[in-house]
């Protein structure tokens, strides 16, 4: 694939994840502020996203395995995640999140398990979508083109 | 300009305005790691010197040690000391920097609360770049004030 078609499948690649929902401005946000002093900021700050993620998915799944559940300390971790999604724009992360929180706050055991099972799924799709991107865009970069805005 | 509760809404929206200072130090104030990269390289773009805390402890700890910012993002959940008690504690021990708290989307009573606590300002995170470029406006003025 040339140049140029790699970088018309990258910006429609981003296009579409924009138009079905996985991402939100806040990612525009975070891609305006990488620049030549800081030319790995958003592959940093998603990265980020991915270790914090991982981390509180898996404390939810040992906290919802307990005989007695703490809920506050659960509602505090997707409290955590909502943060971090909104921050870097993953949309659907972050809203159902939202879902999470309020079964954690009504003590609803399983509204907090499907919860998590859909919370993971999405994640696990965003993840893979982001990755699919930053490899695009390396792509591009190896082939000695710039990455459209 | 020092906890006097003021909210979001009281704010000049001076929009599109580039404020490129030099001269500012800030203090990021979370316990997300991602928060506070983000923040910091927000802040940093517009010339300010960052410094970042993960809790609220930490943060009062500097000012006691001597520090001093201009502006404080103060997130409200963090582990150890929450920013509630830390712009509190702040306030008490006289400290008259911009404290701004950063919230999520949620609880209505949230904000209040927090604004209670003595913060100049209260603001969803993450703060965008119009937002900071009010702050810093605001800053600017006060310390040509001063």
């Amino acid at each position: 694939m040339d140049l140029i078609q790699l970088q018309r499948q990258l910006v429609d690649y981003r296009t579409s994840l924009y138009h079905e929902g996985f991402l939100d401005e806040q990612f525009t946000q975070l891609q305006s502020l990488q620049d030549e002093n800081n030319p790995d900021f958003v592959v940093e700050v998603v990265s980020l996203f991915f270790e914090d993620s991982e981390r509180l998915l898996n404390e939810l799944s040992k906290a919802l395995e307990q005989q007695i559940i703490d809920f506050k300390r659960m509602d505090a971790q997707v409290h955590q995640l909502k943060g971090s999604s909104s921050s870097i724009g993953a949309h659907r992360v972050q809203k159902l999140c939202i879902v999470f929180r309020n079964y954690c706050e009504a003590h609803n055991v399983e509204g907090c398990l499907k919860c998590l099972q859909q919370v993971k799924h999405e994640y696990g799709i965003i993840k893979t979508k982001l990755e699919s991107m930053f490899q695009l865009e390396q792509q591009i970069l190896n082939a000695g083109g710039s990455i459209p805005v | 300009m020092s906890g006097n509760g003021a909210s979001s809404s009281s704010l000049n929206m001076i929009s599109g305005e580039d404020v490129v200072n030099n001269n500012l130090t800030a203090l990021v104030v979370d316990d997300s790691p991602l928060l506070r990269l983000l923040h910091d390289i927000h802040l940093k773009k517009y010339g300010l010197k960052v410094q970042v805390a993960e809790n609220g402890k930490v943060a009062v700890d500097l000012f006691h040690l001597g520090a001093s910012f201009d502006l404080v993002l103060m997130d409200k959940e963090m582990p150890v000391m929450n920013g509630v008690e830390a712009t509190k504690e702040l306030r008490a021990m006289g400290v008259t920097s911009m404290i701004v708290g950063v919230t999520s989307k949620d609880g209505p009573g949230e904000q209040q609360a927090f604004m209670e606590a003595g913060l100049d300002y209260c603001f969803e995170k993450p703060l965008t770049p119009e937002i900071i470029s009010i702050l810093l406006e605001e800053l600017n003025k006060h310390n040509k004030k001063d």
